[in-house]
């Protein structure tokens, strides 16, 4: 076969050739060594911001302690045993506080999405409640409750729970029609083609959407400490103010991220062993 | 001749939706008769899809009788195995998984369905890959297991949905030959649905052509070509007359579209 003719551009004269370029970096996947690395490096360069930005006195103490006095800080509450106390406490109520929310969440999510009576029912209720600001509620579930982890536990419910519906009625609706006529194929029972074939089907979706309000559970603990609690992070924050002790709560508020980044990072890692079924070839 | 497998009578189905209501099917007439292959075609939107799904029992209808041995279809059911157009394998099960739900469903022996499931791999060529789940499967692959697991429970009749509609013409081609080869062995009631009028005629015994708004059967036209049939059948003047049949009586009803088209643009 002949060569094409070279392209030429209207006026007859030959077109310049394509500059060469490298290939987009979008959506182009790296290595999880490259990827720690990177991550590792940002919170490396933001740590020696921290500390040459004190250590040249640039911002005072008071507004913004050094390095050195918070993490001595955190050594001290962590020799004291207080330190190990405040996280039991707060680990403990936001697991309940959580797991409470996920139950309630998780079945009546399926039903709202599989059944559009019981969506049209709660759906709209819940976008309403879901509107209402968290933290206006803590003053009305202390005179409801007192101050006790039961209230703890309610604050998360209420902050998480009605979020967790929607997410969950979203993962169960992007389940394939076809599978719910696979199911109905086979005879299944209607019970049986929720347990069986959407929730499985949901299952990875709901446990990112659950990953996603975890986070939301954390500060929504945070608050209803912070306000009203004889015990927990927050409240070990909220009495730090009074005493001026910046170190304290830098330390705390660098704790709390950091407890923040392992659970997530945990439900990130569980996610991969629960679906291994999802990775491609 | 003895009774039909699968007779459709008066069948008819309207839609309603928020600009009117959409006749989809009127007066749809079709025997499928006992081990006997059709294939549904026509253009797309015709209502052939609709079709099987009343016939899975999967949507209601309006008006007619469906009945299968007689027997009146009210629901979906186990008697009718369904491979759908969309990959339908379940992600969390294996292949052989996949398979073993079906049976499980349907009642097998738990002592069986092991050996059923593999068993019914090997039919379409997947032995070696029951461990496998959907993911590391190609398009293909899928598609067969898809068909063992709705030919494993031994259903009355199968009904398959455009199953190789999202396969490369390769593959496809593939697909149609394997299909052919566990037909001829297996003897199976089969109602196929395409858009393939050279799929249509390569697989089936006749070859019925909807018409278009509202669908009804406007041909139909035997296959008379001689089985076992292989790919070389494609390059016959037989094949080539009925491909031709086929296809002018299904450009009528496109070309017949068009020209609706036109005129509303007016």
């Amino acid at each position: 076969m002949p060569p094409p003719p070279e392209a030429k551009a209207a006026d007859g004269k030959p077109r310049p050739r394509p500059k060469v370029r490298r290939s987009s970096a979008l959506g182009r996947p790296i290595s999880a060594a490259e990827f720690i690395g990177i991550a590792t490096a940002v919170f490396v360069g933001l740590g020696l911001a921290w500390w040459l930005v004190t250590a040249l006195e640039l911002i005072g103490p008071l507004f913004l302690p050094p390095p050195r006095a918070v993490v001595a800080r955190l050594v001290a509450l962590a020799a004291s045993g207080d330190l190990a106390e405040d996280m039991r406490v707060s680990v403990y109520r936001i697991t309940v506080g959580f797991l409470i929310s996920t139950v309630c969440a998780v079945p009546i999510g399926i039903v709202i999405g599989c059944y559009s009576r019981w969506e049209a029912a709660i759906e709209p209720l819940v976008d309403f409640i879901r509107y209402m600001p968290v933290v206006a509620f803590v003053p009305l579930t202390i005179v409801w409750i007192g101050i006790d982890d039961g209230q703890k536990f309610l604050i998360i419910w209420i902050g998480t729970f009605f979020q967790q519906v929607l997410l969950v009625m979203d993962n169960v609706k992007s389940v394939p029609r076809d599978f719910v006529n696979l199911g109905r194929t086979l005879e299944m029972s209607e019970a049986k083609i929720l347990l069986r074939i959407v929730l499985p089907s949901a299952m990875p979706a709901i446990w990112d959407s659950l990953r996603i309000s975890l986070g939301w559970a954390w500060t929504w603990l945070v608050v209803a400490e912070l306000v009203a609690a004889t015990s927990g992070l927050g409240h070990r924050i909220n009495t730090s103010i009074r005493f001026f002790q910046v170190d304290t709560m830098f330390g705390y508020l660098l704790l709390l991220g950091v407890l923040g980044l392992a659970t997530d990072q945990t439900m990130k890692l569980a996610h991969r062993r629960l679906f291994r079924y999802l990775r491609d070839r | 001749m003895a009774r039909p497998k699968l007779v459709i009578r008066g069948l008819g189905k309207t839609y309603r939706t928020d600009r009117g209501e959409v006749v989809a099917l009127a007066g749809v007439d079709l025997d499928v008769g006992e081990n006997e292959f059709v294939a549904l075609v026509g253009t797309s939107g015709c209502g052939k899809s609709t079709l099987l799904s009343i016939v899975a029992g999967l949507e209601s209808m309006d008006q007619g009788v469906v009945t299968i041995d007689d027997e009146p279809i009210t629901a979906p059911g186990l008697d009718r195995g369904v491979v759908f157009q969309s990959y339908t394998l379940l992600p969390w099960l294996t292949a052989e998984g996949n398979v073993a739900f079906a049976l499980a469903a349907a009642g097998c022996k738990a002592s069986k369905v092991r050996e059923i499931a593999r068993e019914q791999l090997a039919l379409v060529g997947l032995d070696g890959f029951e461990e496998a789940y959907p993911n590391e499967l190609s398009g293909g692959m899928k598609q067969r297991v898809a068909i063992a697991r709705a030919l494993s429970y031994r259903p009355r009749m199968l009904l398959m949905d455009e199953p190789f509609g999202a396969l490369d013409a390769l593959t496809r081609h593939h697909m149609q030959e394997l299909l052919t080869r566990i037909w001829e062995r297996h003897r199976l009631t089969v109602l196929f649905i395409t858009h393939d009028v050279e799929e249509a005629v390569y697989l089936s015994d006749r070859v019925a052509v909807m018409s278009n708004r509202p669908g009804c059967i406007k041909t139909l036209v035997p296959i008379d070509l001689a089985r076992p049939r292989r790919y070389e059948l494609l390059s016959t003047p037989e094949f080539q007359r009925l491909h031709r049949t086929v296809l002018d009586s299904i450009r009528e009803e496109s070309i017949q579209v068009a020209q609706l088209g036109r005129a509303l643009e007016r």
